[in-house]
């Protein structure tokens, strides 16, 4: 039996189609991210399951019960937004507490058990202060302390990295991943940002226009991309032409020939772009002028490569 | 210039070091100048607001020919004193009233999000309300709600008399429900944005850890807007406290409003052993205000604590 499990949920806002059969199912402490752009009903999704929108068709399970009719409020799912949304009135012990204070624990309990999620999130000296007080990565681990701290059946996340600056979101995102893997939670949660869902998921579950393109492991949906949308969303990938038809490669799958004459491709060096262990290096193809980029490791380019010499391009054999 | 510095930090260019300054900075005052721009505000505080206080205030506390007792215990005994009780009365009732009602109104408005145009309607409609008082809405009232108005007649003709069930417009209960006309509107104005400045995300984060709706506005929501609240009260209450034409006319100026009773001796009237009582009913009227600000800024600084 799945923790959690939508089964042909939709819903229109309007005339938009915003979720059409939305079915997939969460297994027991899994970690399953909903990927895709702006607009693909990701939220949406995540949101019908918390309960603050109400879905047109379909059931929500958690376990066996549909909890679709369920109020917000009755449903234990802990949720963290993408903006802080601690409460600014009650200082972070208090916050943490919220939950256990609305369902009746008493002070002592519920005094120790928030400090026990500080613990959790490491920030166990922060109790007394106010949110406006602790900066923004910290607001979110205490988001995610007082999210825990009922323990839920499931954890809905929001967006929670897109506020925080680059550092501090990988900080946060292993701090996610790790409450997961110790506390044992299901979790579902939304992102646009592909290397975030790579990093954190066991699933991601691909989504365009309100239906699911493709839901798989990272490495599944990285390599063997069920569609076009996927391939494209999903890292960069090159899309070169063979025979009648066109192949998508990614770049780290080409290589540069060795010998000019036995290149599947050819073409121009336009830019070379050197990042460390790789280098990208950018060809538009001579017979049909398209854009590819091959990625090399860059101690293994042993040939001179210079803006307008022509080069010839192999798929990498594995 | 350790504060230029400070204040440099917030403005400055993320992406490079550059000092731009906005046109209004290249012409500021160096730092030791600044205090000469406070000049208007002082000039304005102390021509307008501290002299004529004061002046008032000297005036008052004059021994009074042909008086054992001074003006100032003249206005708070016998009639005087009921005025003023009569006045707070009236004052509390219509802010408490006020806020209660203008505050559900913005709740509710707030809530329906169509029509568009209906939000904005209501917002616009109340600044109108808000700021229509004096003879004109009195005139309204007595036309709607007077011995002979269309209202009373209406109600009259399905056999509940209002007269004879004790209401008059000129009345506590009728000056009470005038005022509310602009008192509701007013508080309204003050919690739209009160209201619109609670997060979605606080009470459905609230929601998701398990708070019925009463539970989040319990212990989030209302503690957030007790500042607006408070504020607006105050408000209120100093509105209805110093309005006086409204009254004035509803009551062919006979109420026991105290503002009423000033205006009785501004108009030039003295009583003979009461010279200075106009001005000691005045100074009464602003140590009440007084009193009634110190007491609102001390619980609001209670309030906001958690702002700190």
């Amino acid at each position: 039996m799945s923790a959690l499990e939508f089964v042909n949920v939709s819903k229109s806002f309007r005339d938009v189609n915003a979720l059409s059969n939305f079915t997939i199912a969460l297994e027991q402490g899994e970690l399953v991210s909903l990927l895709g752009p702006s607009g693909c009903g990701k939220t949406t999704a995540l949101r019908i399951a918390a309960g603050f929108e109400t879905a047109d068709t379909g059931a929500i399970l958690l376990g066996s019960t549909n909890i679709i009719s369920l109020p917000a409020h009755q449903r234990r799912m802990g949720m963290v937004f993408q903006s802080y949304s601690l409460f600014p009135n009650l200082n972070i012990r208090d916050n943490v507490a919220f939950g256990l204070k609305v369902r009746g624990v008493p002070g002592d309990a519920r005094k120790k058990r928030a400090e026990e999620m500080l613990d959790l999130v490491r920030l166990s000296d922060l109790g007394h202060r106010m949110p406006h007080q602790i900066s923004g990565g910290q607001q979110q681990r205490v988001a995610l302390a007082r999210a825990l701290a009922t323990e839920p059946h499931v954890l809905l996340l929001d967006e929670p990295l897109s506020a925080l600056d680059a550092k501090i979101r990988v900080e946060v995102r292993d701090e996610i991943r790790r409450l997961n893997r110790d506390l044992g939670v299901t979790t579902m949660f939304v992102t646009h940002d592909q290397d975030e869902a790579m990093s954190i998921s066991d699933r991601i579950c691909v989504m365009n226009n309100g239906v699911i393109e493709q839901t798989g492991s990272p490495r599944d949906i990285y390599n063997n991309p069920a569609t076009s949308f996927v391939a494209h969303f999903v890292g960069s990938i090159n899309s070169l032409p063979m025979g009648s038809t066109r192949v998508l490669i990614r770049p780290e799958n080409l290589v540069l020939a060795t010998h000019d004459e036995s290149a599947h491709w050819r073409g121009t060096i336009t830019d070379t772009t050197f990042v460390g262990a790789f280098t990208k290096i950018s060809v538009v193809l001579d017979n049909d002028n398209s854009s590819v980029s091959v990625l090399a490791i860059s101690a293994q380019i042993d040939r001179n490569i210079e803006i307008g010499k022509s080069i010839g391009i192999n798929e990498a054999t594995r | 210039m350790a504060l230029a510095g400070i204040s440099s930090l917030g403005q400055s260019d993320p992406k490079g070091g550059s000092h731009t300054r906005t046109p209004l900075q290249r012409f500021q005052l160096p730092v030791k100048f600044k205090p000469i721009g406070l000049i208007p505000f002082f000039g304005f505080v102390g021509l307008f607001l501290v002299w004529p206080a004061f002046s008032l205030f000297r005036l008052a506390i004059q021994p009074t020919k042909n008086s054992d007792i001074s003006a100032m215990r003249e206005a708070i005994t016998g009639d005087y004193l009921d005025s003023f009780i009569y006045t707070i009365k009236l004052s509390l009732l219509t802010a408490l009233l006020g806020v209660l009602l203008g505050s559900l109104l913005a709740a509710s408005v707030l809530r329906i999000e169509r029509p568009k145009w209906f939000r904005n309607f209501m917002t616009s409609f109340a600044g109108v309300a808000a700021n229509l008082g004096g003879i004109p809405l009195a005139f309204a009232f007595i036309a709607a709600l007077g011995t002979q108005g269309l209202i009373t007649k209406m109600i009259d003709y399905f056999g509940v008399n209002l007269s004879d069930a004790g209401f008059r417009i000129s009345n506590f209960a009728g000056i009470t429900i005038v005022y509310l006309y602009f008192q509701i509107p007013l508080m309204f104005l003050i919690m739209v944005p009160a209201f619109n400045g609670l997060r979605a995300a606080w009470s459905e984060a609230a929601a998701s850890l398990g708070a019925a709706p009463w539970q989040y506005w319990r212990y989030v929501g209302l503690p957030l807007l007790t500042p607006a609240l408070l504020g607006g009260f105050l408000l209120l209450f100093s509105n209805a406290f110093s309005a006086y034409a409204t009254a004035y006319a509803l009551s062919s100026g006979g109420a026991r409003l105290v503002p009423v009773q000033i205006r009785f001796f501004l108009q030039g009237n003295t009583i003979t052993g009461k010279d200075n009582l106009g001005y000691a009913l005045a100074a009464w009227m602003i140590i009440i205000m007084l009193i009634t600000m110190t007491g609102y800024l001390f619980v609001r600084r209670r309030a906001e604590k958690w702002q700190q």
